[in-house]
């Protein structure tokens, strides 16, 4: 994350109602963004998973691809098949180094005129650097529009119901990874039927000028909780949803995350095929697993761990407490053998070795959209 | 703004000391400020009843949704109760650190170590409030 950086942070066109809220503000991905508000995680999270909770993520960086060869040039920094997608829908991919290992993982829409990428705020500018060389060769412009636009999820399994007198967009039609342009309270905007909670759920795009009286509307409804990134993070683990810079970074391949059903080697070359191609000839040699813990405490992101044989893998990439189920959850690589559900292994928690089992995620198995 | 009652003693750690109904014993627990800090608390690993420390010596660990915490006896002494209802409860620290919240009950070793812990006014300053 860009928090070292000296460059003064940013800030999202909610930060006052942020403030005003009382929410406790942390510098994330160079932006100041709400990490929970004073009802805390615990509330936000269960609001998400029984009713509906909304989250500033415009920190979230968008890219617009246009001309003729939009879909052919995102095809081809991306792991996944963009010609597949219908106008009015989206999907998960992964941008990738010439090693196959991953820059960053990214949203994909496909529009009728252009593409648009959406891609973490933390790596945005590593990802237009990374892919702009590319342009001419397509003949595409890329137009990274991310200061121009902020974004709402509203999560939960009430979603659709609290969103929908607000619009006349059907929502009902919009199918899970789908989206639409149409109106909310009166003002244009991008509506998304994705998500990063396994729940039910809308993104809205929209221009930071529209922002805030969006929020207005939203959280007038009196049926929809705040929630900060603190939430977001244990919803997104309870699914085993990956976090960049957490459970993948520039040194894994998606292969190895689990992640191979981003991975399109059948649609011809992209950045990363041939790299990613002979890891899967020569063996992947560690796999991305899901574990929880016995006991209470929480094996947190960079806690040493130990595979069955005792040998060092590394490192805890994520690990929290499970809201939902109440037993501390976490990721951690293993070597592909020891990958199996079941497996015994352990973690260091502050000099103490714990028992770890590997289990598959996602760990919360009732969430309205999995 | 943190509450910090005017009739108990604190560390720079954020740890409280409060007196009991037996002059030789304290009960121990995290200030408000700190709970406010660490965020919902999710388990507390506390010592078991008969166990000795010395001053500043850890003697468990509180773990929140965002963060882990050590906790420091502030001190020296045996242990003559521990908070079970923490077990099943840990929100107790979040909602009522200085009552319901107590983490820890300590039979004073040197009794003269009371006197350098800080007084309320001491850790107001100390957090800057």
């Amino acid at each position: 994350m860009s928090d070292a950086s000296n460059a003064p942070l940013k800030r999202t066109p909610f930060y006052d109602i942020h403030k005003a809220l009382g929410a406790k503000i942390v510098p994330f991905a160079g932006y100041e963004m709400p990490v929970q508000y004073p009802a805390g995680i615990t509330v936000e999270h269960n609001a998400v998973r029984r009713e509906c909770g909304l989250f500033d993520v415009s920190h979230m960086g968008e890219f617009f691809v246009t001309g003729e060869r939009a879909v052919d040039f995102v095809n081809y920094v991306t792991t996944n098949d963009v010609p597949k997608l219908a106008v009015g829908q989206a999907h998960y991919s992964t941008i990738l180094h010439d090693g196959g290992t991953i820059v960053d993982d990214c949203l994909v829409y496909r529009f009728a005129d252009k593409v648009m990428m959406v891609v973490n705020a933390s790596n945005a500018a590593k990802d237009y650097a990374h892919i702009a060389p590319h342009t001419a060769q397509f003949g595409v412009k890329l137009e990274d529009a991310s200061d121009g636009y902020a974004l709402l999820a509203l999560q939960g399994p009430k979603a659709q119901e609290i969103l929908q007198p607000l619009t006349q967009v059907k929502l009902a039609d919009i199918g899970y990874y789908h989206f639409t342009e149409g109106e909310v309270a009166g003002m244009p905007m991008i509506v998304s039927r994705t998500g990063y909670t396994g729940e039910d759920g809308f993104e809205l795009y929209h221009r930071n000028e529209h922002g805030v009286k969006l929020w207005e509307a939203l959280v007038g409804t009196g049926r929809v909780t705040p929630a900060g990134l603190g939430a977001r993070d244990t919803l997104r683990l309870e699914m085993g949803m990956a976090l960049y810079g957490n459970d993948i970074d520039d040194t894994t391949t998606p292969l190895e995350a689990n992640l191979q059903w981003l991975v399109k080697l059948a649609k011809g070359d992209f950045i990363g095929s041939d790299a990613l191609k002979k890891q899967k000839e020569g063996g992947v040699p560690r796999k991305l697993v899901g574990f929880t813990l016995p006991d209470r405490n929480i094996a947190r992101h960079g806690f040493p761990v130990f595979d069955a044989d005792g040998n060092a893998s590394g490192e805890v990439r994520s690990g929290t407490m499970s809201p939902s189920l109440g037993i501390p959850i976490g990721t951690a690589y293993l070597p592909t053998a020891q990958a199996k559900e079941g497996t015994q292994f352990e973690v260091e928690i502050r000099g103490k070795r714990v028992p770890a089992t590997v289990v598959k995620p996602p760990f919360y198995k009732d969430g309205s959209h999995l | 703004m943190a509450n910090i009652p005017q009739d108990l003693l604190y560390t720079e750690d954020h740890e409280f000391v409060k007196p009991t109904g037996d002059a030789d014993v304290v009960a121990i627990g995290i200030t408000d400020y700190a709970q406010g800090e660490l965020g919902d608390i999710v388990y507390i690993e506390l010592p078991k009843v008969g166990a000795s420390f010395g001053k500043h010596d850890v003697f468990g660990t509180v773990e929140a949704v965002k963060a882990v915490s050590e906790l420091f006896i502030p001190v020296s002494g045996e242990i003559v109760a521990i908070n079970d209802r923490l077990d099943k409860e840990p929100a107790l620290v979040n909602s009522d650190p200085y009552g319901e919240g107590w983490m820890i009950k300590v039979r004073l070793k040197n009794v003269a170590e009371r006197d350098e812990l800080l007084g309320a006014g001491e850790y107001e300053k100390h957090l800057g409030q």
